[in-house]
């Protein structure tokens, strides 16, 4: 069955394409916040990585099925209250059966409310799919942001602490090696997430060197309308207040730049969707901003 | 006072809110491109984050805490942050206009700034009484905005710089970031012995 096939072939992309490519963490650069602050070490990293999974599936479920009732002027809020009340959730169970680790992600088990990646994928996602995409693409993204937020925190426990999962390396008091305690400080976190960024996207552009990235091959998902967020409702904001000043008082220059300025937003493809965000005017905006795309990964390639 | 003004300097200075925290990093990335931008978003976090304050600390204790609603507290704080923010905007709207079109796509944009929510559960966490949020909510601005003026005078010169090619973009700046990081880790001791 052709159709069967291709069914599959879409959610195994769904599925996959978190991993590396899309990573929420990685390639996207969404829920930078936990990714610095609690991957002090492995199993840390692991914890936070799994806990933001499960809100991910399960909001991705409920907002899916919802989809078609919610209306659209209100999903934004409705998006934010269906994923606070599974953040409540997972605050008990973790308190109930995981107390130490809940101690140890400390604020930010609450601050996954508005972690970028579960209202991101809310928007671009399971608002406009089934349940049973919305789930296997919530599963492959919470998978792809819990792997890289371990590979995080393997580095900076090996690093900064000479132990893994919390057991002391052997052999390495013999060497005459000492843990780089900075590692496990605050700079420690930035510079090894930039240096896994650098790597990342090395891979990325080694092994999707003959495909390029093209918002068309994937046209149930329209990745591109919600992951470059920013730059799509600067150039709405800038589109409404033009309205409202009226065509003629705009110069040249303020447009140039506020282009000049979605462009940069969109590698960073921040999904803080506002409250602002509106349904219209987005075909229009969506083709604008994957070429912006596609010229900022040509810039990053070059 | 001297504890008010102590929790002022502590926060700004050695638990910098986006450099030892790792609050708010998507917009201390994502707008530090450019210095006015910069600013504007910091004006716009500061102020957000005093109304907030002042707003949900008062939920909490008397309304929260009082009926042993406590559990509730994430999905109340990020209402009150949302509404606050559609408010303080239709205010600006109106009675500052060339404020309100200054910070621009910003102003909404910090409902889902994690600084906020961070800093209104941190007060909650640390028992901290009305006065000391208040001090905590100003002084996590201000050191929100000191982050973002430094971070962002360093981008421009990076601008300028040639480093090699797998490090050109975003890694480079988080790299950056971190050594401004380890430069505010100095600051480790300096608050209590200047009011000693």
């Amino acid at each position: 069955m052709p159709a069967e096939k291709k069914k599959s072939g879409q959610s195994a992309m769904v599925f996959t394409r978190g991993f590396l490519r899309e990573n929420p963490l990685l390639a996207l650069l969404l829920g930078a916040c936990p990714a610095l602050a609690v991957t002090t070490s492995a199993i840390n990293g692991l914890g936070m990585g799994l806990a933001a999974t499960f809100v991910l599936l399960c909001s991705n479920l409920v907002i899916s099925l919802l989809r078609k009732a919610i209306p659209d002027k209100v999903r934004i809020p409705a998006y934010i209250t269906i994923i606070a009340s599974f953040v409540t959730i997972l605050k008990f169970l973790l308190q109930a059966y995981l107390p130490e680790l809940d101690k140890a992600l400390g604020i930010f088990i609450p601050l996954i409310t508005v972690n970028c990646i579960i209202l991101g994928r809310a928007e671009a996602f399971a608002g406009k799919n089934p349940p049973l995409l919305a789930v296997i693409d919530g599963l492959g993204m919470g998978l792809g942001f819990t792997g890289a937020l371990f590979l995080i925190g393997v580095f900076r426990e090996v690093l900064g602490n000479g132990s893994i999962f919390g057991l002391k390396i052997p052999g390495l008091a013999a060497l005459g090696l000492k843990p780089m305690t900075l590692f496990i400080l605050p700079p420690g976190g930035f510079i090894v997430f930039g240096i896994l960024i650098a790597i990342s996207q090395q891979l990325i552009n080694k092994i999707y060197a003959n495909e390029p990235y093209t918002a068309e091959k994937a046209p149930r998902i329209q990745m591109s309308k919600v992951d470059s967020g920013y730059a799509g409702m600067e150039r709405q904001e800038a589109e409404r207040r033009d309205r409202i000043r009226g065509p003629e008082a705009v110069s040249g220059e303020s447009r140039q730049q506020s282009s000049a300025e979605a462009k940069s937003k969109v590698e960073k493809a921040a999904t803080e969707a506002s409250l602002k965000a509106q349904p219209s005017a987005v075909s229009k905006e969506a083709a604008e901003v994957d070429q912006a795309k596609q010229e900022s990964e040509e810039g990053a390639n070059a | 006072m001297k504890s008010l003004l102590m929790i002022l300097f502590s926060v700004i200075l050695v638990d910098n809110l986006v450099l030892s925290k790792f609050l708010g990093i998507c917009s201390f990335l994502g707008l530090t491109k450019n210095l006015k931008n910069s600013m504007g978003m910091s004006l716009a976090v500061t102020f957000v984050m005093l109304v907030a304050t002042a707003v949900t600390y008062p939920i909490y204790y008397y309304l929260l805490a009082e009926f042993g609603l406590g559990y509730l507290d994430n999905l109340v704080f990020i209402l009150v942050i949302a509404s606050t923010v559609q408010v303080i905007e239709a205010i600006m709207h109106k009675t500052m206009p060339a404020l309100y079109n200054a910070l621009g796509i910003y102003l909404p944009l910090i409902t889902t700034n994690c600084a906020i929510l961070g800093v209104m559960f941190l007060n909650i966490d640390q028992e901290l009484s009305f006065a000391q949020a208040m001090f905590n909510g100003l002084g996590a601005g201000l050191g929100y905005m000191l982050a973002m003026f430094l971070f962002a005078g360093v981008r421009e010169r990076l601008e300028d710089a040639n480093p090699p090619e797998f490090l050109k973009g975003l890694p480079l700046a988080l790299i950056s970031a971190g050594i401004v990081s380890l430069s505010f880790m100095g600051f480790k001791g300096i608050v209590e012995n200047l009011f000693a």
